[in-house]
């Protein structure tokens, strides 16, 4: 088993997106931010009834870079930017057998509905984790 | 009896109750959930009053359990008015079913991570939560995980032991996952293989000698564990080891187990490596090794299995009998998609002298490098050339 991060960017950066899909969520109907919101939800429950779900998390869109400010002084801040190229909206862990595993549940979480209850086609940027070593490999 | 003592007592005890309950004839999933709340029970009352039979107090909380949550499924059964029909009692001979269990949860059908979970909880005696903790996942997950494996193993018949190959290579997993937590799964592993060589001992057509093989593979590298990494966590590759810190006691019963495995003369795979993890750790300096055995020993290796993990450790060995080049050339009909490619061939161009290689492909291994350890270790190999030149 591998551990791997699933990473939803806001729509900024990434590989072109399929033609119609990019309408942002304040754009769609209640209806389908609730539909989409439910899916998300299900796929999260199907990974735990698979024995793959490890945790997720959504994040503000708004974030402070921060840094050493030198001995004995406060840290040093700056941003938040607002034109950042590319913004992490969302993560989650999952725990699979094999990479073609992790692609299979990338591809169905970018299945999400959205405007018109039509798949998203959202890009997911998947990340594998580095492991434990392994004892044996002389 | 204080807590880790009832924690060793009732894990051994474990896969004998459930092989006592399976044999009765109870149904596998129930018996075992029923042994593990039986096991809960023990490590909550054990330690303020330890029973005289420990093993009878199991079996009689465990049977118990498994009457109420027969109930329970007989009661959830009527209710869809499909009542089956009750098990047949079938014999109770006392005896060790450890191999019958092991091969059920190892069963072909089950992946790798399924087959980890089931045996762990079945036959390690672990509990679902302390099973999530050493594989960091949450325990709902793992449940689901164990739930799901029982589910696709049952109405498998539970009479004569399964391929004790595909047991040995699920025990060699738990062994090899390194994680190290409240659980130490080095320790589980051999455990289990040792519990596994003493009752497939006893057992009328002889033990596989690759049993012992892993068990004593086993052995010869946990004895080496204290030397694997520095204080802050960093690895330290075999031939900088600090030979001091190695376990000798458990290098002697290593190579005990692997002698009397190899005296049954019928080699394989897990032999094969013990004995090249005994060849290491039967030099008091790196420098003594015997790596033209090694070499041997890997020859034999690659007749026994097509791993191209093995090819590529065995143009470590070419290496350092016949020289780097000669590495370099075996490592050449070597799989480069493997991913410690370019830590050998990075190893053996420094032994060539050709320091602007060995660097890029330190580079590369780095980039490559499957744990954070290693990977730390493969720049600091780059960087400490870097600044040697």
């Amino acid at each position: 088993m591998a551990k791997y991060l699933l990473l939803k960017h806001y729509r900024r950066g990434g590989p072109e997106w399929v033609p119609g899909t990019d309408v942002p969520m304040d754009q769609w109907s209640p209806q389908e931010i609730t539909e989409h919101i439910d899916y998300m939800r299900r796929f999260a429950e199907k990974l735990t009834e698979s024995g793959e779900f490890v945790g997720e998390g959504a994040l503000s869109p708004e974030g402070t870079f921060v840094r050493y400010g030198g001995e004995g002084r406060p840290p040093v801040t700056d941003g938040p930017f607002a034109e950042t190229k590319d913004l992490i909206a969302g993560w989650m862990i999952i725990d699979v057998e094999s990479q073609e595993r992790a692609y299979e549940a990338a591809a169905e979480l970018s299945a999400a509905p959205g405007v018109g209850g039509k798949p998203i086609y959202e890009w997911l940027e998947v990340r594998p984790f580095l492991g434990e070593d392994l004892t044996i490999s002389e | 009896m204080d807590h880790d003592a009832v924690n060793d007592r009732v894990r051994t005890l474990a896969p004998q109750v459930l092989g006592v309950l399976v044999r009765r004839g109870a149904d596998f999933a129930t018996a075992e959930d029923a042994v593990q709340e039986a096991l809960i029970e023990a490590v909550r009352h054990w330690p303020d009053e330890a029973p005289d039979d420990p093993k009878a107090w199991l079996l009689r909380v465990a049977g118990r359990k498994l009457i109420d949550l027969q109930r329970s499924e007989a009661a959830r059964r009527r209710r869809e008015e499909r009542l089956g029909d009750e098990p047949p009692q079938g014999p109770t001979e006392q005896s060790d079913d450890t191999l019958l269990l092991l091969s059920r949860c190892c069963h072909p059908a089950l992946s790798p991570a399924s087959a980890i979970a089931l045996t762990l909880r079945a036959v390690g005696g672990l509990t679902t939560a302390q099973i999530a903790r050493a594989f960091l996942v949450p325990e709902a997950t793992m449940a689901q995980r164990i739930s799901r494996a029982k589910r696709t193993i049952t109405g498998e018949r539970f009479d004569t032991p399964g391929d004790v190959r595909a047991v040995l290579h699920v025990l060699y997993l738990i062994f090899n996952e390194g994680f190290t937590g409240e659980i130490s799964l080095a320790d589980e592993a051999i455990r289990l293989t040792r519990q596994l060589t003493v009752s497939s001992a006893a057992r009328p057509e002889g033990a596989d000698p690759e049993i012992a093989g892993l068990l004593a593979l086993m052995l010869l590298h946990h004895a080496r564990r204290g030397a694997r990494y520095t204080a802050s966590g960093e690895l330290v590759p075999l031939d900088e080891q600090d030979r001091t810190l190695w376990d000798t006691a458990m290098i002697t019963e290593g190579v005990d187990v692997l002698q009397t495995a190899l005296s049954r003369d019928h080699l394989g795979q897990y032999q094969a490596q013990a004995a090249i993890a005994a060849l290491h750790d039967d030099a008091p300096v790196a420098a003594e090794t015997d790596w033209p055995q090694i070499l041997q020993w890997y020859d034999e290796l690659a007749g026994l299995t097509d791993s191209p993990v093995v090819a590529l450790n065995r143009a470590v060995a070419v290496g350092q009998v016949d020289g780097p080049r000669a590495g370099l050339a075996a490592l050449a009909d070597v799989d480069p998609g493997l991913s410690r490619w370019d830590a050998v061939a990075a190893h053996l161009y420094e032994r060539a002298d050709d320091t602007e290689l060995a660097v890029r492909h330190y580079t590369s291994a780095a980039d490559r490098a499957t744990s954070a350890a290693e990977r730390t270790h493969l720049i600091k190999q780059a960087a400490r050339l870097r600044a040697g030149r």
